[in-house]
């Protein structure tokens, strides 16, 4: 429905010509996802229309509990649709392999691995870097793991156990896990928001950089708005449980953004029209 | 100045377990607690050492026929404890006939071991190897069924099959729940082997401690005691230090014990 125009209307930065059928990165057609059997069933999100180009970066914002995190699982097929189509890459998601990469709120690494080897964990499930695993983890693969914590500022912190890093470092970590394999698609999942508010934005530069090197796809889950206004090209607002999407507009402002850029008037009157969208779908509110 | 204080705690431990043995002693003495009764230590120290060569064979075999239900016990309990850990229906049809299995009092099954094998090795052997299943499938199925699906999300979105998500999540995270079940089921395959040796064996510890007691030839069978407590220790040091090479990352270092 407004998907469909309002991408058109999306003009970032870079080349994307949406609307254009080999651009097609993800596309949500009437999915809808409700749990529960019979006459106790809860609809964790309504018919949602969602369509996102080859390297856009798509931040979506709502209320908590508004199935924000449910789409993110139905594109990264750890979910499927009670009814409707998601389709990843053009087509039906799981019949064919994306190179997909994840962040969740929790940095989730595996306890028992080194920050490296979590890091360098993609590489182990995912081909056509799992088959020359075996020979690369002490090489190249290494090199490419210790190249990218040193990106997001764990130079030296490799061969470190998870719990010796601080939250926001293991954060940065699965930042790095989620992009070791280059995925064409990033998802995120509140990835800063059990951080403090200083780590939060220089892990928001950090990320802006690492997508304007390769530009892989994003979508990302937030419910921070000045989070969503300075990373993507795209936001799109959700109503409160069963959610779905109610706005979606372009972020025009230049690339690449700054903190100081999130004071600017363009900004905070961005940022502040998002939240009034937010708390007027609110039904105790409206 | 922490290695100082290491040693110390060593000693400090040492040092406490030597007293228990020697309040044991001086209570026999003073008490003057016949040696039929209860042997002092260093009594059961001097049968022992007068004795070993005639109880080496019979330690051998105890100790043979133990890892060898132990290790048998152990591969069936971990395939079992993965396919409980990892279904439902597994869950709910293997827990209650696990119980049940091991609520029977293991004297109770070696007769029928006997009736069906013949007294020897062969009842000792299968004896310890039941006694050693329930635990370990226990411990992998509760380190199993308790993973984060969290973690498990993890290699799902990078399109893992459940093969590989088993193999680099599940068994990871059930090493520390695996490695406690080890504890317990190697000392439990002791007490497996020398209650068949004790009712139907002519070799090994079991069977001389009871032909020890029918003799009323009790420093024998304190040595007997003595020798099982040991093999026991020795084992489950073995296992604790496999288990800090595997599993340490559950004990963070500062908590670690050091041996």
């Amino acid at each position: 429905m407004l998907t469909e125009q309002q991408s058109t209307r999306a003009t970032p930065s870079f080349d994307v010509v949406p609307g254009e059928g080999g651009r097609e990165a993800i596309k949500l057609e009437k999915a809808e996802v409700v749990y529960g059997r019979g006459k106790r069933t809860t609809q964790a999100l309504a018919p949602t229309q969602l369509r996102v180009e080859k390297g856009e970066f798509v931040a979506l914002v709502g209320p908590s509990g508004c199935g924000k995190s449910t789409i993110l699982k139905l594109v990264s097929n750890l979910l499927a649709p009670s009814s409707g189509h998601v389709h990843v890459g053009g087509r039906e998601v799981g019949a064919k392999r994306v190179g997909v990469g994840m962040a969740f709120q929790n940095p989730t690494m595996l306890p028992w691995l080194s920050v490296r080897d979590n890091v360098m964990l993609p590489l182990k499930i995912v081909p056509p870097f799992r088959s020359r695993f075996r020979k690369a983890r002490k090489g190249e693969f290494r090199d490419r793991a210790d190249a990218l914590l040193e990106k997001v500022g764990l130079k030296g912190f490799g061969d470190k156990q998870p719990w010796q890093l601080s939250g926001g470092m293991l954060q940065r970590a699965s930042l790095c896990r989620a992009l070791i394999h280059e995925p064409e698609l990033l998802l995120l999942d509140e990835p800063f928001g059990a951080l403090d508010q200083f780590t939060r934005e220089e892990l928001w530069g950090i990320l802006q950089n690492l997508w304007l090197e390769s530009k892989p796809t994003v979508l990302l889950v937030t419910h921070d708005l000045r989070e969503a206004a300075f990373l993507g090209t795209r936001i799109c607002v959700m109503s409160p449980r069963p959610g779905k999407i109610i706005d979606d507009q372009p972020v025009p402002m230049a690339r690449p953004r700054t903190i100081s850029m999130t004071y600017d008037q363009d900004f905070v009157r961005l940022t502040q029209q998002l939240r009034e969208l937010i708390t007027h779908s609110r039904p105790d509110v409206a | 100045m922490e290695f100082v204080e290491k040693i110390r705690q060593k000693l400090a431990a040492a040092m406490l377990i030597l007293g228990v043995f020697v309040v044991w002693e001086i209570a026999c003495l003073l008490m003057g607690i016949p040696e039929i009764v209860l042997p002092r230590p260093t009594v059961i120290l001097e049968t022992l050492s007068a004795r070993l060569p005639q109880l080496m064979p019979h330690v051998l075999q105890t100790l043979g026929t133990t890892l060898t239900g132990f290790v048998m016990g152990v591969t069936v309990g971990m395939l079992l404890g993965a396919i409980v850990g990892s279904s439902r229906v597994a869950y709910d049809t293997a827990y209650p006939l696990l119980v049940g299995f091991s609520s029977i009092p293991k004297v109770a099954v070696v007769p029928i071991f006997v009736l069906w094998f013949g007294s020897g090795t062969v009842p000792a052997v299968l004896t310890s190897f039941i006694i050693c299943i329930f635990p370990v499938v226990v411990n992998v199925a509760t380190g199993l069924a308790t993973t984060e699906p969290e973690l498990e999300d993890v290699l799902k979105s990078l399109g893992a099959k459940k093969r590989e998500i088993l193999w680099n999540v599940g068994i990871p995270r059930a090493m520390p729940y695996f490695f406690a079940s080890l504890k317990v089921a190697i000392t439990l395959a002791f007490v497996g082997t020398v209650l068949a040796e004790t009712i139907a064996s002519n070799r090994g510890i079991g069977n001389v401690m009871m032909i020890a007691t029918s003799s009323f030839d009790v420093p024998l069978v304190f040595s007997g005691l003595f020798l099982l407590a040991l093999l026991g220790v020795a084992l489950y040091l073995v296992f604790s230090l496999i288990e800090r090479r595997v599993a340490g990352w559950a004990m963070r270092k500062s908590e670690l014990p050091t041996l």
